[in-house]
């Protein structure tokens, strides 16, 4: 997929690489070398991936097995020839787990987060890499100083403030902080909005364009990648986040799926741990179609522009 | 919305009007930031702050003031000390490790291979399996005795006498941390796959006209283009390399013999369990992030000698 991005509707596109290597045959007597290089790095991309999987693996095959064989040495690999997988595990598991609460309130939570964490990152950090003001570096300093204070610090004044505003045992704490820009969220656009030429802003404003438009029409197309990034590392952290809800959440009926996967550990004992690995599988069916959906932002050609580098 | 830096009006208002505007944009534009700095970060820090002037826990409430006297209980604890230790050799040990790592990956899964969407996907998988169940497994596998790893080398034909003992051994407990922790590099990963997609076309195209290999191009087009987000990276993996927590929560308990006695945990011992000396705790937790700051301001200071910016605007 190659979208080709300009500024302005009057600046002329340019040519993509992959148009000109249709064009000129310079570049296609590369193509024997293109081949080896292409063929080892997929060499390699495969040996690393089998590493990467095998934990993954490991989690499948034992999410299959009887409580009494997850433990059971030497390891057995293959479901259906070594035992009988046992898929009730995964029914077992979601039903023990209450799953429509779960998920219905980890949608919510992870929903209303994730927008807030972008929109707020995307207008603070326009902010920061674009315009000049009285006490800016301070303020960014600042900003990168609340990156490193540990969470535990600001932790015990937060819950007494939620407490008393009597939010604790509600979703607001869990949603209303990522409304407010994280710093990581912040600091990360900052730094892609620098990558751009400012003269792609100016010959916007030449235009007649506000900052708002500069920022939707100029900027946003730009960092298409990084907002992909944001929105899939955002909705990744709350999805998974554990010890927020643990602290903030006492209803059974508010509870989290991150919550919930640690009750397998309370009530019996023993964890079960085949349940345990069949529900954490399952808790990352969304994740997994989510980074598929965007991972195609990641694919180069997005900026070609008529400003020189 | 007006137009900020439109040259007609630069010459109908003056520049001083012009920088108001855009002074004002700016706090308009930072405003969500400004108020959760004050409810959410910089407030509770400040509290913090005082609380760990003070001996609190939720019993004694209101905290007592006690003036430097945490701050002089830990120079003085072996134990601090000793963590402080940890924490260190974890960060010196896994940072440059892990910006190497993701790096490395990002430039391979870049490349236009058959079947990308798969690849990145499976590549960015260990990232998204995270927490709990994810410790327990990494115990499971590094059991010394009858664990997957282990078993591994012996097949392989390490003589049993030569088998590390991972989690149970102080000496390789942090490296067997580190080796954790890299299979978490999706997330700098994904960063770098973003950044890359933003370095300008024609300087490939250039460059291929000259001739330049492959490696090449890398070292000198893509690298220098994506050294703001490397240099985010490794301020990133600095900050979250000292708050190493849930591993050493689940796993190890800090153990054994404190060889995973990380900042964090020891900060979380003396807040929530049954210590529970919050004002200790606060203490422990400014001297964590006075040390952080130190570390990220000399990574500030390198940064001139190797980031390349193609738009600041200070």
């Amino acid at each position: 997929m190659t979208v080709v991005v300009s500024s302005t509707e009057k600046r002329p596109v340019m040519p993509t690489a992959r148009s000109l290597g249709q064009e000129l045959p310079f570049f296609r007597r590369r193509n024997v070398r293109e081949g080896i290089w292409i063929g080892s790095l997929t060499a390699l991309v495969t040996f690393g991936s089998l590493l990467l999987l095998f934990p993954v693996y490991f989690m499948i095959v034992t999410s299959l097995k009887t409580q009494g064989a997850s433990f059971l040495l030497p390891m057995k690999w293959f479901p259906g020839i070594q035992y009988v997988p046992q898929w009730e595990n995964y029914g077992e598991a979601l039903r023990f787990m209450k799953w429509q609460t779960a998920y219905t309130n980890t949608m919510v939570v992870a929903v209303l987060s994730m927008a807030g964490d972008v929109v707020s990152a995307v207008l603070v950090a326009y902010g920061f890499a674009r315009f000049r003001a009285p006490g800016k570096n301070l303020l960014f300093g600042l900003v990168l100083s609340t990156l490193m204070v540990p969470q535990i610090v600001r932790l015990v004044p937060e819950y007494l403030g939620f407490s008393r505003l009597g939010m604790s045992n509600t979703f607001w704490p869990l949603i209303l902080p990522a409304w407010f820009g994280s710093a990581y969220n912040i600091f990360l656009l900052r730094q892609f909005f620098t990558t751009i030429p400012i003269e792609m802003d100016q010959s916007a404003q030449i235009d007649g364009a506000g900052p708002m438009r500069v920022l939707w029409d100029v900027l946003l197309p730009q960092i298409r990648p990084a907002l992909a990034v944001v929105l899939i590392g955002s909705f990744t952290y709350n999805w998974n986040d554990f010890f927020r809800p643990l602290i903030y959440i006492n209803s059974p009926s508010l509870r989290t799926a991150a919550l919930s996967l640690s009750s397998f550990q309370a009530v019996y004992g023993g964890t079960p741990f085949h349940l345990l690995m069949a529900a954490s599988l399952v808790n990352i069916i969304p994740l997994v179609v989510l980074f598929f959906t965007l991972q195609r932002y990641f694919i180069q050609g997005i900026v070609v522009t008529g400003v020189k580098g | 919305m007006a137009a900020v830096t439109v040259p007609g009006s630069r010459r109908a208002t003056g520049v001083g009007a012009l920088a108001r505007k855009e002074a004002l944009w700016f706090y308009v534009l930072i405003s969500p930031w400004i108020a959760g700095f004050i409810l959410f970060s910089g407030g509770p820090t400040i509290a913090s702050a005082y609380l760990s002037l003070t001996h609190n826990d939720p019993v004694n409430w209101p905290p007592t003031w006690v003036g430097l006297l945490n701050y002089d209980v830990m120079f003085r604890d072996r134990l601090f000390w000793k963590s402080l230790q940890v924490t260190t050799y974890y960060t010196v040990l896994s940072v440059p490790l892990s910006v190497g790592f993701a790096t490395f990956l990002a430039l391979v899964l870049n490349e236009k291979l058959p079947g990308m969407a798969a690849w990145r996907t499976i590549y960015y998988l260990p990232s998204i399996v995270t927490g709990v169940p994810v410790a327990l497994m990494w115990n499971w596998i590094f059991q010394p005795q009858f664990g997957l790893v282990n078993g591994l080398l012996y097949d392989l034909g390490v003589p049993s006498s030569m088998l590390p003992k991972w989690l149970s051994d102080p000496q390789w407990a942090v490296p067997t941390f580190v080796i954790m922790s890299l299979w978490q590099f999706g997330g700098p990963m994904l960063i770098y796959l973003a950044s890359i997609q933003g370095v300008p076309t024609q300087l490939y195209e250039s460059a291929q006209l000259d001739g330049a290999s492959k490696l090449r191009q890398i070292w000198h087009i893509t690298l220098p283009s994506i050294s703001p987000v490397i240099f985010f990276n490794g301020i990133l993996a600095i900050i979250s390399s000292f708050q190493v927590f849930t591993n050493a929560f689940v796993i190890t308990q800090g153990g054994p013999n404190y060889a995973t006695y990380f900042m964090v945990f020891m900060i979380y011992q003396n807040a929530f369990t049954y210590i529970s000396n919050m004002g200790y705790a606060d203490a422990l937790a400014w001297v964590l992030f006075i040390i952080m700051l130190v570390f990220t301001a000399m990574a500030f200071r390198l940064q001139r000698h190797w980031v390349f910016y193609e738009a600041v605007v200070r």
